[in-house]
Order: C-alpha cells, then sequence, then structure tokens
C-alpha cells in the first residue's frame, strides 16, 4: 500500500492481543516447520553431495550426523517433517470442504498436534534399533 | 466493454500473470507426491541408519531408489519454492527487498535442486 493512501483509522490488533489456542499455533507451526524444512533441504544436498564426491567427505557427513548436536538437529527434523505433512493432510480434507465445524476442527488440530511427535519417537526407536544400540 | 479492473491494478499496470490457480494446483500436487516420497526416504535412512559408506553408495545408486530420489528432489523442490514465495509475499513489504527474496528463492530451490539432483545421477551412473 502506498505512503499516501494509508488510511487514518484503528488496524485490527496483532497476534500478541488474541489468548492462544491450539489451532491458531497449529497455524503458525505450519509454516515454521516449513521454512525449517526449506532450509534443511541443504543438509540432504551437503549428504547426497558427500556420497557422490567419496568416502573422505561421507565422513565428514557421517561424524556431523553421529555427534549429539547433529543427532538433535535431525531429531528436530523428522518431527518437522511429519508436523508439517499432518497439517498438510489436514489442509488436505479441508480442500474437499470436510471438517471446518468447531468439533472436527479441534479433533484435527489434536491429531496434527500429538501424532507427529509419536511417529518421530517411533521412527528414531527403530533407528537406533538398525544401529543395534537397542 | 466496462473495465472490470481495480484503480489499484491499473496504477500498477502489471497486468494479468495468466497463471490463474496453478500456484494453488501444483503447491497441492506437489503436496501431495510429497507424502509418499519422504515417507520413503524417512524409512530408507532408519533401515540405513548404521550403513558404511559402501552400503549407503550401493543403496543410492540402484536406478530404482535413483529415480525416487530425483522425484522427491523435483516435487519437494517445487513444493519449498511455491511455500517460500507465499511466505516472503506476505512479510515482505518492500517492493526492492521482496523482489530480491522471491529471486533469491528461485535461485537457492533451483541450486538444492540441480546439486541434489548431480549427485543421484553421479551415484546411479558414476
Amino acid at each position: 500500500m502506498s505512503e499516501q493512501s494509508k488510511p487514518a483509522r484503528p488496524l485490527s490488533p496483532h497476534i500478541q492481543i488474541y489468548r492462544w489456542t491450539l489451532t491458531m499455533m497449529l497455524s503458525i507451526l505450519h509454516r515454521a516447520t516449513g521454512v525449517a524444512l526449506y532450509a534443511g533441504t541443504a543438509l540432504m544436498a551437503w549428504w547426497l553431495l558427500a556420497a557422490a564426491s567419496g568416502p573422505e567427505a561421507y565422513a565428514h557427513v557421517q561424524a556431523v550426523s553421529s555427534a549429539w548436536y547433529g543427532r538433535l538437529v535431525l531429531f528436530g527434523y523428522t518431527w518437522a517433517l511429519f508436523h508439517h505433512m499432518f497439517g498438510g493432510i489436514r489442509h488436505f480434507i479441508w480442500d474437499t470442504g470436510r471438517g471446518f465445524d468447531l468439533k472436527h476442527v479441534e479433533i484435527l488440530a489434536r491429531i496434527t498436534a500429538f501424532v507427529p511427535p509419536l511417529l518421530t519417537l517411533g521412527v528414531w526407536i527403530a533407528a537406533y534399533a538398525y544401529l543395534g544400540v537397542l | 466493454m466496462a473495465d472490470m479492473r481495480t484503480p489499484l491494478s491499473r496504477a500498477r499496470g502489471l497486468g494479468s500473470a495468466k497463471k490463474g490457480t496453478e500456484h494453488f494446483w501444483m503447491q497441492r500436487v506437489t503436496a501431495l507426491a510429497n507424502i509418499p516420497l519422504t515417507v520413503f526416504l524417512v524409512g530408507a535412512l532408519v533401515v540405513h541408519a548404521g550403513s558404511d559408506y559402501t552400503t549407503m553408495t550401493g543403496f543410492l545408486g540402484h536406478p530404482f531408489i535413483g529415480v525416487v530420489m530425483l522425484l522427491l528432489i523435483f516435487s519437494a523442490c517445487y513444493h519449498m519454492r511455491l511455500g517460500l514465495q507465499v511466505v516472503i509475499e506476505d512479510y515482505v513489504h518492500g517492493e526492492a527487498t521482496k523482489l530480491l527474496a522471491l529471486i533469491a528463492n528461485q535461485f537457492f530451490t533451483l541450486t538444492i535442486a540441480v546439486a541434489c539432483a548431480l549427485a543421484v545421477a553421479k551415484l546411479v551412473i558414476g
């Protein structure tokens, strides 16, 4: 909007005014995880390029990904992926025109919030089992 | 015929992008494709959690895996380009900064896609 057309009337309040709700938090998290996954693809590129470059380059990736901070980032990456995926599926349901009533909005919100962390834990337990740690 | 455009639209003079619902549609198509593709990648990474260099490159070098990886790379990069474009349009209001951010978004996503695709191609063919 150009400067001269800025209206001299009160604007609608911004997010800090409102009481926090689960649906609101999920809306923000969907964007945040999307942006995080965007940046995270640089890690995927690093991993694939290292694998294509040779054993020495790949050893660097393995060193970082097996360190505690690497694991922490990958754990967060896994959660962001599942969270964004479940958020996307929720949007697919809405795209069909279903699930807009309060009851279903709340049910879908709870699934989106609580299933991805469980799936993330499941994936990491499975990964540690394949590692032979468990 | 009467001009149906808004005064703001006429002032900007950008015209129609002739894209219609393409952004919305491709965002959904790539989102749908991303579901099985990322589930596949996560599953593969779990199974290969303890794999060494030879096993991992052997796996990634299989043509079938290469096809899935390429599909994942293109679908994910397309999807994230559309996604970040919307984020930029929502939050970056300065015209010059917005344009630069949108261009940077195009450059970044294409660079990631090309880098990953080249790596996969080398693992399969090289």
